[in-house]
This record gives C-alpha cells, structure tokens and sequence, in this order.
C-alpha cells in the first residue's frame, strides 16, 4: 500500500491547485483530488494478459518508499504529479526538449517525461519537494535562485535547481561558459538566463561549504 | 499511445527471446512490432508521436551491471552498449586516448539526455526529419510507399549524401561518426547467437527501402563496441556546427584522426556528420591525403573529394560550402592538437 503524504494533503491550506481543483469539482468536471486519489490507489497484480492493465512500481521518493500500480504508458512525471501529488515538477513540452521535469533518479539528473514510469522500479527519486530541510530551510541552490531572482514565471525554475544541483555535482559549474554549456538543457522563455547563472554561481559556492 | 506490453529483461539472452516471435522476420523499422527500450530518449519521445507503435517494449536496463562497463587496454577501447553517453563523456582515459568520441558526446544533446541515453541506442537513433516526425504528412521511412515530403519541402536539414529518390533524411547522431572514423566494430546478440561486425556495416543507406535503417533484426541487440587502439585515436577530434551554440543537432560537422610524421599524413580517418543519410566515411578524402603534407590547401582539395557527389536539394545546398569549410577546419585543428 502507499505510504502516507509527506505534504499536507491539498485542502489542508489555500493555495492556487487546492482552489482550482475545488473550483473544477464544483463545475462537475469531477477531478479527484490528486492526493486522495494517491492514497487510495490500491496495487493490482504484475502480470496480466492485458497489456493495459496497471502494473505495481515502487520507488523511492524525496525518501519516502511509493508503490503504486501504473498504466504502463504513463511517464514518471505524470505518475508524480497526478498520481503522488508533487505538481512541484512540471510539464513543459512532454518531449524531452525543454528540461521542466528534471528530477533526479539515483543522483543523476533525468527528464521524468521521458521515463515511463514502470521502469522506475528500485529508484531513488528526488523532486523539488524532497529539497528544503524538515525545518523549512531551503537547499543552497534554491535560496540562490531567490537571491538572484533567477526566474520571472517560475514555471522552469523546479528543473533549473535540480539540474543545477546536479551541474555542480558533477563538477560541471566550473566557470560560466561550463555552466551555460551543462544547463543548456533547460530552457526559460523569461529569459533569465544571466541570472541563473549567478544563481548556480552562488549556490556551487555554497553547496561547497557546506 | 497505444497500448503496449512492458516486459523487463533479466539477461541479454532473455532480452532477445522476450524480443523474438513478434514478426521474427520483419526488418526493424519504424513501426516494429517489438522495441528493446534502454534510456528510452528516443524511443519514448517517437512513441508519444505515434511514429512508433510498438506492441511489446523490452526494458534492458536491468542489463546495465553486465553490459555497462568501459575497459580501456593496449588493444583498444570496450564501451558496453548500456554505458550511459555521460558516463563515457566523463571518462578521463576516453578523453586523453580517444578525443574524438568524448567530443562527440560531449556536443550532442542535453547532459539530462545523455545521462539517461545509452550508447547501443546513441547509434539507432531515428532522424530528425520533420516529416518523419509528423504523422500527417506522407514518409516513406515512416510508412513505406507514401511518398517522401522533404523532396520537395523544407529540407534546409536534409542529407546531401548516400540519398535517395525516396529519402533524403539525415542521421542525425555524432557518437557513431567517432565511431565509423576509428574503424570500430559492432557486436551484436540475437536469435542465432553473437556476432560482431564493422560499424561501417550496421546502417543502411535508404535506396529504395528506406524504412529499413539497420542490417539488425527486430530481436538484434547491440551488446557493446570495440575501438580498436591506434597511433591516429590521440590526435582526434569532432568539429561541430549548429545553428545555436548548444543543444542542437549537427548541421554539418567532421570528425577527424590524424597519424603524423613531422606534418605529413601517415594516415587519417575522416566521417561527416549532419551531411548524410548514415554515419559517412569520407575515404576519397583520406586516399588524397595520406603521404602528403597537410596544410590549408590539402585541406581544402581532401574537403572537396568529401563533397564529391554531394546532392543538394533546394534548402539544403548552403550545406556544400559550410561541410566543406568544416572539413577544412578539423583537419587542420586536429593537427595542431598538443598530444
């Protein structure tokens, strides 16, 4: 069975997705909420004649294990954001061409839209959620992008802190020119590319003090 | 997308008999009825297109801790066909010993795609023709027989070399450009048992079945590469030009090794990317320079005999000069190299 949410579930406070998912409920559109539908979620068998029939993953998630039965066409990122609940991860283009879904899977940075979300079993899964500390402190990277008001929308921001994070793991944020080169694959239509550079300028800095 | 069974394979044999008896006989084109699916990069992105429509997928992934290693000895280079690009991007004896791949690497893609794509699905990936990707418009290597829209279309990208009256489309990778220039070999595991053969062997130019792509089978599954070792791997290099700085498919591009004596060519290896419908080796250039000196003019005629033969269509002759210039410039930054 699924574990518990590590987020309050959507109603618990007012925001902007708890709202319009009330607002389509009340329109008779009929949308669940996502974390209700989450928990309730119950797994089915593996193996089944029918090719459609959802099929049990389980993973790990910003730490906490998940199994869930998915519809084998289903993407890593759908599975996260409607099945989990971690909208935190967004969708651009759903092509793998413009990095809003990065995550990292296993330390390494991945477009989730290009995952199908069955080949996700045994993974160590961490999404913008799983970033900020239990006490509320944000990652290096993420108080960066604040410092450097590195975004206008916000819409791409999720996928640049992870990807950055992992740019500069993996000892690729060594000047500037590395780091527009190894962040090249997420795109920001705001355009606040000067500024994201000296966001993972910063934050490489003190991810290293750390 | 349409339903498809998802199975996982827990060996490489295992893989090729969960692959087998789906249309053993049909040739692996884009519509297969049976996918092995390793980074999924490519396949995921098709799939989602409807340009591919496979009704089982074959996840080798869990092959990784047996097909995912780089050995490097006197004898040459091993790369598994599950190394992740990244992972050989990032090996430092790749980077001193063999130049050339790591740059062709390191210049395709996104570091998120190239974290997840693994180097035997690197060299089988689909083109990038626009009309290959929509399905609304006729292709004869999407599906056979309907016609070919870039002919006469927007064909700025298209190939100028080993096309056809049926297909103009270009491959579209860099990796297998290092690959078909260093002489590497091919090994490959299918119903009949393994075999290896020359990388230069694999792809198939288009002529009039372009929806053939590969000499592979459906159930073939590339299990690694061999470079073999050689006095030209150090001196190598993949000269790319695109029309932005980064994340972008080569418009024309050249790789390169060269074998010095003082500045005369012992030997030299050249391919051409973004100019042709398979990995190209442009061996009339390499026959012109081999005991000459190398400088700009030899360039330039070893950059003319590349190009010899070269079909423009339409949009697409701007490529002739450019592949030309390109050419030029490998060579003659491969051999002021420090090696």
């Amino acid at each position: 069975m699924s574990e518990p949410h590590a987020r309050p579930p959507a109603h618990a406070s007012f925001n902007r997705r708890g709202f319009l998912g009330a607002a389509a409920a009340g329109a008779g559109v009929g949308v669940v909420g996502t974390a209700v539908a989450a928990t309730a979620e119950a797994p089915t068998p593996a193996k089944s004649a029918d090719p459609r029939a959802p099929r049990v993953v389980s993973f790990t998630v910003n730490g906490q294990r998940r199994e869930i039965a998915v519809d084998p066409r289903a993407s890593l990122l759908d599975t996260l954001r409607d099945r989990l609940g971690l909208t935190g991860t967004k969708k651009g283009c759903d092509h793998g061409q413009c990095g809003a879904c990065t995550v990292l899977v296993d330390g390494r940075r991945v477009l989730s839209c290009l995952t199908f979300a069955v080949m996700a079993e045994g993974a160590e899964i961490t999404t913008v959620e799983g970033l900020a500390a239990a006490d509320g402190d944000l990652h290096p990277m993420q108080q960066a992008f604040i410092d450097h008001d590195a975004f206008q929308c916000g819409y791409c921001t999720p996928g640049q802190i992870l990807s950055a994070i992992a740019c500069v793991e993996e000892g690729h944020a060594g000047t500037d020119g590395e780091i527009r080169e190894y962040m090249s694959g997420n795109l920001c239509r705001c355009a606040a590319y000067p500024n994201i550079v000296a966001a993972v300028r910063q934050g490489r800095d003190k991810m290293g003090e750390a | 997308m349409l339903p498809f069974a998802y199975e996982r394979a827990e060996s490489a044999d295992g893989a090729v008999r969960l692959a087998s008896g789906v249309a053993a006989d049909a040739p692996a084109s884009a519509d297969a009825h049976v996918r092995f699916i390793a980074g999924g990069t490519n396949v995921t992105d098709y799939m989602r297109l409807g340009v591919m429509r496979p009704e089982r997928l074959v996840d080798v992934n869990p092959l990784t801790e047996r097909l995912g290693a780089i050995r490097l000895d006197e004898a040459g280079l091993h790369l598994g066909a599950l190394v992740r690009m990244a992972e050989a991007e990032d090996h430092e004896g790749i980077a001193r010993d063999y130049p050339v791949i790591a740059d062709t690497l390191r210049l395709a893609a996104t570091r998120q795609i190239r974290n997840m794509a693994s180097l035997g699905g690197n060299v089988l990936q689909r083109t990038r023709c626009d009309y290959f990707r929509k399905t609304s418009f006729p292709c004869n290597k999407r599906e056979p027989g309907s016609g070919c829209a870039a002919l006469e279309g927007v064909n700025r990208r298209h190939a100028l070399l080993g096309t056809s009256e049926r297909c103009i489309a270009a491959y579209a990778g860099d990796f297998a450009q290092a690959l078909i220039a260093l002489d590497a070999e091919v090994t490959v595991t299918g119903p009949s048992g393994e075999r290896r053969l020359p990388f230069a062997d694999l792809h198939r130019e288009p002529g009039e079945r372009p929806e053939v792509e590969t000499v592979l089978g459906p159930a073939d599954l590339i299990v690694g590469f061999r470079i073999p070792a050689g006095p030209w791997t150090r001196r190598s290099r993949y000269v790319k030009v695109r029309d932005r700085e980064s994340y972008q498919f080569a418009v024309t591009a050249a790789a390169v090794a060269l074998d010095l004596d003082g500045e005369s060519v012992r030997d030299v290896r050249i391919a051409l990317g973004g100019v042709a419908t398979v990995p190209w080796r442009a061996r009339a250039a390499e026959d012109l320079l081999k005991g000459r000196r190398l400088d700009e003019a030899a360039a330039r005629e070893a950059a003319e005999a590349a190009f010899e033969g070269a079909v423009p269509r339409g949009q697409n002759g701007f490529k002739v000069p450019l592949g030309k210039e390109t050419v030029v410039r490998a060579l003659l930054e491969t051999m002021a190299m420090k090696v």
